[in-house]
Formats: structure tokens, sequence, C-alpha cells
């Protein structure tokens, strides 16, 4: 069938509609590396613009540092640009399989297994691991991969309300009669930023014979005491059987993830998991500079420290000043405005102020929910944080939400 | 036998509702729709109904339309109901 002037027109219709209901995401053009400053060209066609970047994943100000480049070049020239193989055929290289023990000792786990990306590792390893006589209880706020790899699974589905104890025991008693019972949990959740209760999870785990599974992407690098997750900042470090994490964000920022976890179930993914049997192995020179990213996190917590402080100082201005953020300890701080069209207006003037964020609304949110995601990293420095409040206390001025919350926020705008 | 509303309408609210969340909801309230209950979610409701009324509802019945009201769900047990 040829792609007919119907075909396109119900394409167009549909293009259109998510226009119309303020869904269409637009690409912005950064000029350069990624770093705290950089410059944005946007709309497209317009004058490259200077912005301190608010809305990146780069905790610990890795993504571009010298060090790291350094190290992929030098992985480019030893270890060639590709691989054109799947691992288990002809592409695995000394330089994988030793950052899959480094991420091992990293994480605290068993073994590791690399996977194109985290979202990868999240779509294969359920059904790599679980079967029609298992049951996967998901926190209702995991990451959409983490949706979409149980939806692959044979395994049932349940799920229990965020961070909701009570409410995960009634479902771990509901199915004792399932083989395997897995919880399922982010370790920060990426909308919220608030940290999964993990060490209630493997409470409950351990008096109802569970096993738990982990997606710490939001957190390696850089929460605990030494940066290696929410498994260190719980407490309960060696206890968590399935850990995916990616090193997309704080770990480089460039691409790839991995399964780590027990031996049985990492070689099973080894042996199952479709996006690692039939996707291309990791780049070489990721492969390098991650491997230098781990040598950086091994040898100093003042990253992951400087981003803490960071993060302390940006929330206690926020919360001054008098907007309405989401709870938490992760360098993900949210700011609520529960109006979808605030959250845009504001973060459009913030932009025209040299703050680059982003909102976000239904349905990456719940109905209701807007609001503008601020990013903290290691490589923001006072002065960007300085002016990054100085811009949210004027144009928030503006809008007239300073010292309001949800209920005057949304009789002033509407939900 | 008739289709409890209100025991599949406390169901939902205990299920999906947040201990703080006032909203309110009737037998015409848009559930998957109006993002009180998202598909993936819907899972537990579906077992829910199995369970007290003794059928089993095909995976191509259990579809986000058929349950995004107290109403529609209802119309769809009491058709399994009868079967």
């Amino acid at each position: 069938m040829a792609f007919s002037t119907t075909i396109r027109q119900a394409y167009q219709d549909e293009l259109a509609g998510l226009r119309t209901a303020g869904l269409f995401k637009e690409e912005r053009y950064i000029l350069g590396p990624q770093g705290a400053d950089i410059e944005v060209e946007f709309p497209a066609g317009a004058d490259g613009r200077p912005v301190i970047n608010f809305c990146a994943n780069n905790y610990l100000g890795l993504s571009s540092h010298p060090d790291v480049v350094a190290a992929a070049r030098r992985g480019l020239e030893t270890h060639g640009y590709g691989l054109s193989s799947v691992r288990f055929i002809c592409g695995t290289q000394d330089i994988h399989r030793k950052l899959e023990k480094r991420l091992t000792e990293f994480l605290g786990t068993e073994d590791t297994l690399l996977f194109p990306s985290c979202m990868d590792a999240n779509a294969g390893c359920f059904e790599a691991i679980l079967g029609e006589e298992d049951v996967m209880i998901a926190d209702r706020l995991v990451h959409a991969s983490i949706v979409d790899g149980m939806r692959l699974c044979k395994a049932m589905r349940d799920t229990y309300k965020h961070s909701d104890m009570g409410h995960l025991r009634d479902k771990l008693i509901e199915h004792q009669d399932k083989r395997i019972r897995m919880i399922i949990t982010d370790g920060v959740f990426s909308m919220d930023g608030d940290l999964a209760k993990l060490d209630e999870i493997v409470a409950l785990a351990e008096e109802y014979n569970a096993m738990v599974f982990l997606d710490d992407s939001h957190a390696s690098g850089f929460i605990g005491k030494t940066g290696r997750g929410t498994h260190e900042h719980c407490g309960v470090m060696g206890k968590i059987d399935v850990i995916t994490t990616t090193m997309g964000k704080g770990l480089g920022g460039a691409s790839g993830g991995c399964v780590s976890g027990r031996r049985e179930l990492v070689e099973m993914c080894r042996q199952r998991a479709r996006p690692y049997l039939f996707s291309n192995t990791v780049a070489p020179m990721i492969v390098a500079g991650t491997l230098k990213v781990l040598d950086l996190v091994f040898a100093s917590t003042e990253r992951r420290d400087r981003l803490e402080a960071n993060t302390n100082y940006w929330r206690r201005g926020l919360t001054e000043m008098g907007l309405d953020l989401k709870q938490g300890e992760s360098p993900i701080v949210p700011v609520m405005l529960y109006n979808a069209k605030l959250a845009q207006d504001m973060a459009r003037d913030l932009f025209a102020e040299g703050i680059y964020v982003v909102g976000f609304f239904f349905p990456v949110v719940p109905q209701g929910a807007a609001r503008i995601r601020t990013q903290l990293s290691a490589a923001h420095t006072q002065a960007h944080l300085d002016k990054g409040l100085a811009a949210f206390r004027k144009v928030a001025g503006k809008y007239g939400i300073l010292g309001k919350g949800k209920r005057e926020i949304t009789e002033m705008y509407g939900k | 036998m008739p289709i409890d509303k209100q025991m599949i309408l406390d169901y939902v609210i205990r299920e999906y509702l947040e201990e703080d969340d006032d909203t309110e909801i009737t037998y015409n309230t848009e559930l998957i729709s109006g993002g009180i209950v998202d598909s993936f979610s819907m899972v537990s409701l579906k077992r829910f109904l199995e369970k007290k009324y003794n059928i089993q509802i095909p995976d191509a019945d259990a579809t986000p339309e058929a349950f995004d009201t107290v109403n529609s769900i209802a119309a769809l047990v009491e058709r399994f109901v009868k079967a």
C-alpha cells in the first residue's frame, strides 16, 4: 500500500491534534557540548541564546569532563569506532567485560551485563527472568521503560500506590500463591524526585519472600554517602536482587545501561534478554569513557558532595521565596504549578531570562499536577544558582504565585 | 447476581486514590481517560471483579473503554455473569 493522500492526511490530523492539545514536543538545538552554560537555538533558525541549564541529567557534571573526553578518545584509538555486532557473536571486547566488573564492584552486586541503554535493560530483563507462574508488583510511579518491560513479560502484573508500604504489604499477602513475587521500584522517582523507601521494601521482601528490582538511573553516582545509589543511602547494599541503571545520566551521560545483581539472574539476561541478544554492543569509546567516569567516582566524593550542597542551596532558595516544591532529597527539584499552561508559560519566560527549564504536564505527570522540574548539577556554580533563583523570583512574581500553595494557585489558574 | 456498583466504586476509591485525594467519583466519572486509573493499574480492578463475581474477563474485552466508568464496568461484568 502506498503512502496515500488519505493516510498522509490522517497522520497530519493526528499531529495537528497534538499541537492543539499542547502536547507537541519540539527539540531545542544545543550549539556545543553539554554543560551548565550552554547556547541554545530555539525556535529552530533563531540565533543561539546563552542559558544556564537546569534540566539535564548531568548530575555529576561529567558529560564534557576533559578526562572523560580524553579517555573516550583513547578508547576510539585503541578499540575502534564500532564492532558491527551484537555482544554474543563478535561484539565483546576486553573493555566491555572490564566495565561490567567495575560496575559490579561499584553497585555491590554479584555480576553485571551491559545493555545499549537502561531502557533496553528494563525492556528485556523481566521477560528473561520471570514466567507465567510469577507476579510483578510495581510502584505506580515507576519509569515508562519498566512499564514497557512488564508488558512484554508473561508474569502477572500488579501495582501499589506510590511508596505506600501498607498497600505493598496487602499485595504481597494477596500473591502468596505465586512462585516468585518481584517488587519493582525506581530508586529516585524521575518526576517527583523522592527516594524509594528501600529499607522498608527490603524488610517486606524478606517477610513475604519476594525479590526486589531497583532502577537506580537517577541515583547512580551520587545518592548515598559514596554515590553507589539508593541502596547505599538506605543501608541495603547487597540485598537488592536486580539493579538496572544507566550510563546516560550521572555516569558520563553518553549512553548505555546495565542489569546488575544476582549472578544467575544476570546470566538469564545474557541468555534470554532480547535487547541484549538482538541489538548492537555498546560502542568502545563509550565503554572507555565510562571506565574513566568510574575511576573519578571511586577516587573522590567531591562531585557528589558539591551536588548535594547545590541541591540544598537551591531547594532552600526556592522555598524561602515562597514556591511550592515537591519534598525530597535528590537533585530533582520539582516546582509545583498544577496548571499545564502556567507551567509552559513560566518555562518560556524563564528561558527568556536565560534559565533553561521545561514544564511537565499530563500525561507525563498526573492530571492537575503540572510542574517545572529543575535538576541540579555539580557543574553549577554559586553564580549559576543565584542567577537561577533571581529569575524564578522575577517570573513567579509576575504570575503572582509567590507564597501561594496548591489551593490558591489552582483557584487563580485552574487545574 | 445483581451488579453492586457501589461496591465497585468503593474499591476504585480504596485502590486508586491517595488518602488525601478528595476527588469526587461517581458512576459516570471517567476513570482511565480522566487520569484516575492508568491502564496499567487496571489489572487489579479486573482481578477483583473476576474473583468477586467468579467470572473470567478475556483480555480482549478488558479494554480501557470498557473500564472507563463504574457504569461501563458494571455493564461489562453483567455480560459475563449472564454468560
